[in-house]
């Protein structure tokens, strides 16, 4: 195993009496994609923060590329790294291409320099034709991509995304994972933090699920699922015949399933065989069932609990 | 100050009071700065000129008529001499304090370019050197125009003006760094509001700007000549009369002293607003 890229080795972070991130220890490889997924307030954003040096840990470091160490080493670090942060910072008084020029220069790279790089970019961001347009007249997609290609304009060798595609459509979402994995085949590194199970399943080769400040599961999506999870999934939506979901949880019909969870309406039954629930399910009447493989939102879900987290 | 010292080291994070950290960073952003202003130069032009010249030919030329001469040590000078020597140093205390307020408060909070370039290799410390460099910078661009115009009306052509100048650059930055102390603690524009009425509106008229000091009671005069924009107009005034200030040295330790604590401080309640 090459030695990684970024260690952060057992960082905490308290505000007040609330312990923000809790003995956090984890690696980034070269070339691999690294997914942080967690409920809101579990200490994914101030994870990031720590590791630009930002915010100042209260515990633990943090070292990269070859021996830098942050916050000392920041600037040696930073002028390495891509940072997409999760709200645009993107300048509205440039176009794009002045956007990528003026940022270019944080890094001390002067226009002359950096002219060359600026079709290239903004095609990478499939924003060509939108060169001239100010942020304000693009979309939350194009705004995005802009925000991309700005993390790019040092070539960095790693780059932290902060749920990029928070709030984007189907479309956007997936011209930006497309880019992502473009980014990763060119052999960047990048860290990721999400909302969405489905992105860090077709992106991130392992995955760090935070609750509470505190790492609760660290794996490759589909070994964690594996590891944790039943393969088959059956959702049941019932009616007022049947009586409520907590009653068809606790039917025989959970003799079937390893384990049984309800959600308002709907009871999920996850199990090693769906064959025989499934039968089972077909003699009662009134219900819809659903039958899906095991994903990460389960996993997802099983880890950090149904309850809404409202507090982040 | 101790106080604060002990407990940071106590908890080893570092403390808001340490040194400046300070790099050819700040040019970057300083120059960023600039490109925006010069897309929107000419009415920003217009709106820093006019409202210190309407003042002027107003006050200058209206009061001026009823007022007559006004004694400046001894020395009467006309009245328009007198409140333009004075009105300049506002200029300057404004366009610093307005950019380093609603426009650095913008940039900071709103729209969240400071962020934005902390996240490339530039330190908070020369983000804040850059607004405070430039705020500077705005005030020199509006104080020079206004002397231009000045000169034009001929109101002084005395070649001390040049030394005036430099005086009020140095004050712009003065103001400037007084202003980010401010910014650092908003929590929205509404808080500049109390800046503005209970800070700078009362320093106006307590600074020789419209009437000289001594027509104040002695008590207020006494708190009046530490204000920075008394020890401003103290300078800049003798100049416009083509003399040398008395007591320059004063005046001038006291507008240093003010601009490098209150840079301090205005870093240090930056810092700890960004270490979150």
């Amino acid at each position: 195993m090459p030695a990684p890229l970024f260690q952060a080795s057992h960082l905490r972070k308290r505000y007040g009496d609330t312990t923000v991130v809790d003995d956090l220890s984890f690696e980034i490889a070269p070339g691999e994609c690294l997914g942080v997924i967690g409920p809101n307030g579990a200490g994914k954003t101030t994870t990031i923060r720590m590791c630009l040096g930002l915010t100042t840990p209260d515990g633990g470091h943090i070292e990269a590329l070859g021996g830098l160490r942050m916050p000392q080493d920041a600037r040696a670090i930073k002028a390495q790294l891509g940072v997409v942060s999760q709200f645009d910072s993107l300048d509205p008084d440039f176009s794009c291409a002045e956007n990528l020029i003026v940022y270019a220069r944080y890094f001390g790279i002067g226009q002359r320099a950096m002219a060359p790089q600026v079709p290239r970019l903004l095609e990478f961001a499939a924003l060509s034709h939108k060169a001239d347009a100010k942020p304000g007249d693009l979309s939350g997609g194009m705004r995005r991509r802009l925000s991309l290609a700005r993390a790019l304009v040092n070539d960095p060798k790693l780059l932290m995304l902060d749920e990029p595609t928070t709030g984007l459509d189907p479309q956007a979402r997936h011209l930006m994972w497309e880019r992502l994995q473009r980014l990763l085949q060119e052999g960047k590194s990048i860290l990721l933090t999400t909302h969405f199970m489905d992105e860090a399943e077709r992106l991130c080769s392992r995955l760090l699920v935070l609750d509470h400040g505190r790492k609760i599961a660290e794996g490759r999506p589909r070994d964690l699922i594996a590891q944790h999870l039943e393969p088959h999934v059956v959702e049941v939506y019932g009616n007022n015949a049947n009586g409520s979901a907590q009653a068809l949880a606790e039917s025989p019909l959970k003799e079937l399933a390893a384990r049984v969870e309800t959600s308002g309406e709907t009871t999920f039954f996850y199990t090693q065989d769906a064959r025989p629930l499934l039968d089972a399910l077909t003699q009662r009447d009134g219900l819809r069932t659903f039958h899906r493989p095991a994903n990460l939102e389960d996993l997802f879900l099983k880890l950090t609990g149904r309850q809404i987290r409202e507090d982040g | 100050m101790s106080a604060v010292q002990a407990s940071a080291s106590d908890s080893s994070l570092p403390s808001v009071w340490r040194p400046p950290q300070l790099t050819w960073r700040w040019w970057p952003v300083f120059l960023r700065n600039l490109l925006v202003w010069k897309k929107l130069a000419l009415p920003s032009l217009i709106g820093n000129i006019a409202e210190p010249l309407i003042w002027l030919v107003a006050f200058g030329y209206g009061m001026g008529t009823l007022v007559g001469q006004v004694n400046v040590n001894g020395q009467a000078v006309p009245y328009i001499l007198f409140l333009a020597s004075g009105s300049i140093c506002m200029s300057a205390m404004n366009a610093a304090s307005f950019e380093a307020l609603y426009s650095a408060f913008s940039r900071m909070h709103v729209q969240k370019t400071w962020d934005g370039i902390m996240n490339a290799p530039v330190g908070l410390d020369d983000v804040v050197l850059a607004e405070m460099l430039w705020a500077g910078f705005k005030a020199i661009f509006t104080t020079t125009a206004i002397l231009g115009v000045m000169l034009i009306l001929n109101i002084s052509h005395s070649p001390k003006l040049i030394v005036a100048w430099l005086v009020l650059v140095g004050a712009g930055v003065t103001f400037s760094c007084i202003a980010l102390i401010f910014n650092a603690l908003a929590k929205g524009y509404d808080f500049f509001t109390y800046y503005f009425t209970l800070f700078m509106t009362p320093m106006m008229f307590l600074s020789g700007v419209f009437f000289p000091l001594e027509q104040l009671p002695g008590v207020v005069q006494a708190v009046a000549r530490w204000l920075p924009l008394a020890n401003a107009v103290a300078l800049v005034r003798p100049l416009f009369m083509d003399q040398w200030p008395a007591h320059w040295l004063q005046h001038l330790a006291v507008l240093v002293a003010y601009a490098l604590v209150a840079f301090w401080l205005a870093l240090a309640l930056t810092r700890k607003r960004f270490a979150k």
